[in-house]
């Protein structure tokens, strides 16, 4: 049942029919996939040639979205060794180097604030109710480089709706689990422990972002945020909070790390924007990470690309300062 | 065999290219200017241990190595800023006019590359004969080299200023040693 060959998927494979180990097993495997991807041999860059990836366990009943991109993928070796993810060291190769080892079950999401359906779920029940869907979305760093990744997840929207939020509820906050022990990178304070990211109700309800399981039809490996993780294509992807533990519905708008790290340089709203620099670097292009090493940048769309679904969700603001 | 030490880090950029000794990673261009900004800080920082090395362990012969030494941390700094220049910025130059006029911790890099650069063509014989006085005027400017670098690094990063506390913290301590020294011999 575990499938551990080291071969790149290859795009046309995405959509392509796997062996699908059924729903039932997606459970059982989530408590063995935490030490198979945690087994993950993947030496340090500076050893050497790169290790085979060992990979996660294949989901099954993956639908497929209307959302998705028909771009390229990035290779599934860059998705996972390029990483920002604090909690397990601040270099990009840190996180597939530290996560290996991170236990992943059991894993409680407790939601709280206002909403009628609230309490503390066990992660297979969390998302036991909602649909799989493969969405393969552009994300774009605020750092200015950007990546193509199949995620498979479930519609934040839907979750939203199932938690039943009463009208007070004019935000949705999550946090990521705080534990230094188990997040080594964590035991320094280079952020504000624990991540905290949010989004309006609106963006929430949005059909576009969505809570990630997995990764190119697997589970999550643990540098990308497993068990489940936020993803909200239109947004930087320090918006896209990992390892998430709290749900919270609630009336104020609440902090965000990154805001509190950098007032000036991170804002709540984190729209991608051409228009709008950061103050140390400009934003009207990125580098697309697998492109090699002589392309050209491209240029940077508004709202990533999703205009389409989003941008009504904006009318009126001054993105400029509401960035 | 010095030199060969000495170059090695570029080396190795251009071996992990091709994949012969390791990888260069999902962003290379990232890498390969971390990696070249980094050895120019490290050649800064090795250039200036020189004289404190020489009195404390009264090795005389380093300072035979100290311009070779000074020259490859202008070599890194050149390899870093075409890198910029060429592979990031891709020659628009009105990007680049204004990455250096707008951004400050691209002016500082910028200056201190200049600076790197008068020392480097006035680094011959010839030319400290030439010189004069004014050539050691012109090559205490190290010191400013490697603040200028600190500086730049420092406001380049996100969040973690770990790597540039460290420099910042041996630099302080080789200023620091050369202050403490030139007020113990203006004593005697």
């Amino acid at each position: 049942m575990l499938i551990l060959k080291p071969s790149d998927i290859r795009p046309s494979d995405i959509t392509s029919k796997h062996n699908y180990v059924n729903r039932r097993d997606f459970i059982k495997a989530g408590a063995i996939a935490g030490a198979v991807a945690g087994g993950s041999a993947f030496a340090a860059p500076a050893l050497g040639a790169t290790a085979p990836q060992q990979r996660g366990t294949k989901l099954g009943d993956v639908g497929e979205s209307p959302f998705s991109t028909d771009e390229l993928a990035n290779s599934y070796e860059d998705i996972t060794t390029y990483n920002n993810y604090y909690e397990f060291g601040t270099g990009k190769g840190d996180p597939s180097a530290n996560a290996g080892d991170f236990r992943t079950r059991p894993w409680s999401i407790t939601v709280e604030g206002h909403a009628e359906n609230t309490g503390t779920f066990q992660f297979e029940d969390f998302i036991k109710p909602f649909d799989l869907e493969e969405r393969i979305y552009r994300m774009r760093c605020v750092e200015a480089w950007s990546m193509v990744i199949p995620w498979v997840g479930i519609s934040l929207a839907d979750v939203v709706k199932h938690m039943k939020p009463t009208s007070n509820a004019k935000y949705v906050a999550f946090e990521t689990l705080n534990d230094p022990v188990r997040m080594p990178g964590q035991r320094r304070r280079v952020l504000d422990w624990p991540y905290r990211e949010s989004l309006t109700i609106a963006e929430a309800t949005n059909p576009l972002p969505i809570l990630a399981v997995g990764l190119y039809g697997e589970v999550l490996p643990n540098q990308n945020g497993a068990p489940l993780r936020l993803v909200v294509p239109w947004k930087y992807g320090f918006k896209g909070i990992k390892g998430i533990v709290r749900m919270s519905f609630v009336d104020e708008r609440p902090r965000t790390s990154w805001n509190i790290a950098a007032r000036h340089e991170y804002g709540f709203y984190a729209n991608v924007n051409p228009n709008v620099d950061h103050p140390r670097w400009s934003q009207a292009r990125e580098r697309r990470i697998g492109a090699g090493l002589f392309a050209r940048k491209q240029p940077t769309l508004m709202f990533n690309g999703y205009g389409e679904q989003v941008a009504r969700l904006y009318d009126g603001l001054d993105l400029r300062r509401n960035f | 065999m010095v030199f060969t030490l000495c170059v090695l880090p570029a080396l190795l950029v251009f071996s992990d290219a091709f994949e012969i000794t390791g990888r260069l990673g999902a962003n290379p261009i990232e890498e390969i200017q971390d990696r070249f900004g980094n050895w120019t800080l490290r050649f800064v920082m090795i250039t200036l241990a020189v004289t404190p090395l020489r009195r404390i362990t009264a090795w005389n012969w380093l300072i035979r190595f100290r311009r070779m030494l000074g020259l490859f941390a202008f070599f890194y700094a050149l390899m870093h800023f075409l890198t910029w220049l060429i592979l990031d910025q891709e020659l628009l130059l009105s990007a680049i006019a204004e990455d250096i006029t707008e951004r400050p911790f691209i002016t500082l890099g910028f200056t201190a590359f200049l600076l790197l650069t008068a020392m480097a063509v006035t680094s011959t014989n010839g030319m400290r004969r030439r010189l004069g006085r004014r050539w050691q005027q012109l090559h205490y400017g190290v010191y400013a080299v490697g603040a200028l670098g600190v500086s730049h690094y420092w406001w380049q990063v996100k969040a973690d200023i770990q790597e540039p506390l460290i420099y910042a913290i041996i630099l302080a301590t080789l200023l620091g040693y050369r202050v403490w020294w030139r007020r113990r011999t203006q004593r005697q």
